[in-house]
């Protein structure tokens, strides 16, 4: 949580987020009916920051009730976004690494908040770089609408309506000092890029 | 190292590359650790990627370079900048138009970065002064070389955990070096302990400057020199200038200063480096050059993947109203 924050709401705590995500493991195994290892050909892409965790939480989920190892990757869309020019600050360059072959492969996207829509433009237009993947999914925990490009998610954690100024927090534990999702309303003059 | 740059500051708060004399250790952290996620797409199917797209860069060479233009040329085309090349033969330069000139017509052509080399000193801090546009020096005199300092920092960075208390020794053409210098600048400020190695003909006036930094400690012996040493940097001796009498001869100068292969025999964990291009059987001896611990291939891949991180961190400074 940013120390500006003013909290809103909050959206999730961290069992109703562990909930959220069983579910949308077994969503993830009925679409690509993952039954068997010889039918497996689909891959989780983490979306940097959040993304990456979220996505490896879900491989474990996925493994835990089907046994079945789902490979993961990890993309950072900063090199492919379209707003260098607008900001006064660089984004900062997140590592990116797939080490499996996306081509031919059914990819689930996943990130935590969908917004305007533009930085899974630059996901898509990244993973297109790297290969010409079967189908690609876009999962995603919180879709706070709002959107700038026509762009939706697959899987959907939990639909939240929200104006300009406010933000969605998805915090998690491996990387925040607490778990959850909250709606904020974002400090105006520590706004920051 | 550390892969993520959570910790670390997120912009540089420079303008310009001029030198690495006065980039902080969190900034130089910051380009290496940019440079790592970059290089990463020197490895994909399609090399390129749209950062850059819409932004001109101009190659501004008034001294020969084959490696590092290329090297620039080649990260531009990587991040989809469009690029124009100028170099001092076949252009206006030979028709007496000086630099300054030079810079504002390129400028009201409107571009937004300029990468420049030149043989005198100073160069690229003058052309900051006369556009308004992001200068990044490629080489200027026997002042500094900034990218190239760099890159030898990401190669050395991939081998070792950290820079504090790392023994690296620069060995040969001090004097004439702006690769010597940045990277006594950057290594330092990184927490290593540099030697600058070698004839006394060939070592600056002003190193006490260097050494007064701290971390710098002279010798012209290549055994006290590798003693100790985690990395050994040997220079290129620069054949262009020996008519002016610095060494006897080119012969004497490999048995004194020359990396041999009795070196990496009687130092097992000795990395060799040369920024190229390597005079064999000179600096280093040919079987040296082909050695596995020789970085020198590395430190090329490393080139390119290090001025994608500047040309990407210092593209947004344009739009900034004060710089």
């Amino acid at each position: 949580m940013e120390s500006s924050d003013i909290i809103k709401a909050q959206l999730m705590d961290e069992r109703d987020l562990d909930r959220t995500l069983d579910r949308m493991a077994r969503q993830i195994v009925e679409t690509f009916a993952i039954d068997n290892l010889g039918s497996v050909n689909v891959g989780l892409i983490g979306m940097q920051l959040r993304g990456v965790y979220i996505a490896s939480r879900l491989k474990a989920k996925i493994a835990a009730v089907e046994g079945i190892d789902i490979p993961l990757g990890v993309l950072d869309a900063t090199m492919y976004r379209d707003d260098f020019r607008l900001r006064l600050k660089q984004p900062v360059v997140r590592e990116t690494n797939i080490e499996f072959d996306i081509s031919e492969r059914h990819l689930v996207l996943i990130d935590d908040v969908l917004f305007t829509g533009r930085t899974t433009r630059a996901a898509l237009d990244a993973l297109m770089d790297m290969g010409r993947p079967a189908s690609v999914k876009f999962l995603v925990i919180i879709d706070r609408g709002l959107r700038e490009l026509p762009i939706r998610a697959d899987f959907v954690g939990q639909k939240v309506p929200t104006f300009q100024g406010e933000e969605i927090r998805v915090r998690l534990r491996e990387i925040d000092d607490r778990e959850g999702v909250w709606l904020v309303e974002r400090n105006q003059k520590e706004e920051s890029a | 190292m550390t892969q993520t740059p959570d910790t670390q500051i997120s912009e540089l708060s420079h303008k310009h590359l001029l030198g690495l004399v006065d980039y902080s250790d969190k900034e130089i952290e910051l380009i290496l650790a940019t440079a790592r996620q970059f290089r990463e797409v020197l490895y994909r199917p399609i090399r390129r990627v749209p950062t850059l797209r819409g932004t001109t860069v101009v190659n501004l060479f008034y001294e020969a370079s084959t490696r590092t233009r290329i090297s620039f040329e080649l990260a531009e085309k990587r991040l989809s900048a469009d690029t124009v090349n100028f170099s001092a033969s076949g252009s206006s330069v030979s028709k007496g138009e000086s630099l300054k000139d030079t810079a504002q017509n390129i400028e009201a052509m409107q571009l937004d970065m300029v990468v420049v080399r030149h043989k005198s000193p100073g160069a690229a801090h003058f052309l900051t002064q006369c556009v308004p546009s992001a200068v990044i020096n490629a080489g200027d005199g026997a002042h500094e070389h900034p990218t190239q300092a760099l890159l030898d920092l990401l190669t050395m960075s991939d081998k070792f955990e950290t820079f504090r208390g790392l023994n690296v020794s620069i060995i040969g053409d001090i004097m004439h070096s702006r690769v010597a210098r940045s990277n006594v600048y950057g290594l330092t400020t990184l927490g290593a302990n540099v030697t600058l190695c070698g004839p006394s003909t060939l070592m600056p006036v002003e190193l006490d400057r260097l050494v007064d930094r701290g971390g710098v400690r002279i010798t012209h012996s290549l055994d006290e020199a590798l003693e100790g040493c985690d990395v050994a940097m040997a220079l290129r001796i620069q054949l262009e200038r020996q008519g002016s009498n610095r060494l006897p001869s080119l012969r004497e100068y490999h048995e004194l200063f020359g990396i041999k292969m009795s070196h990496l025999e009687a130092h097992p964990d000795l990395l060799i480096m040369h920024p190229g291009p390597v005079n064999r059987g000179v600096e280093l001896e040919s079987k040296v050059v082909d050695h596995e611990r020789a970085l020198i291939l590395d430190q090329v891949t490393n080139g390119v993947a290090v001025r994608m991180a500047v040309l990407f961190l210092l593209s947004g400074t344009r739009a900034q109203p004060d710089g």
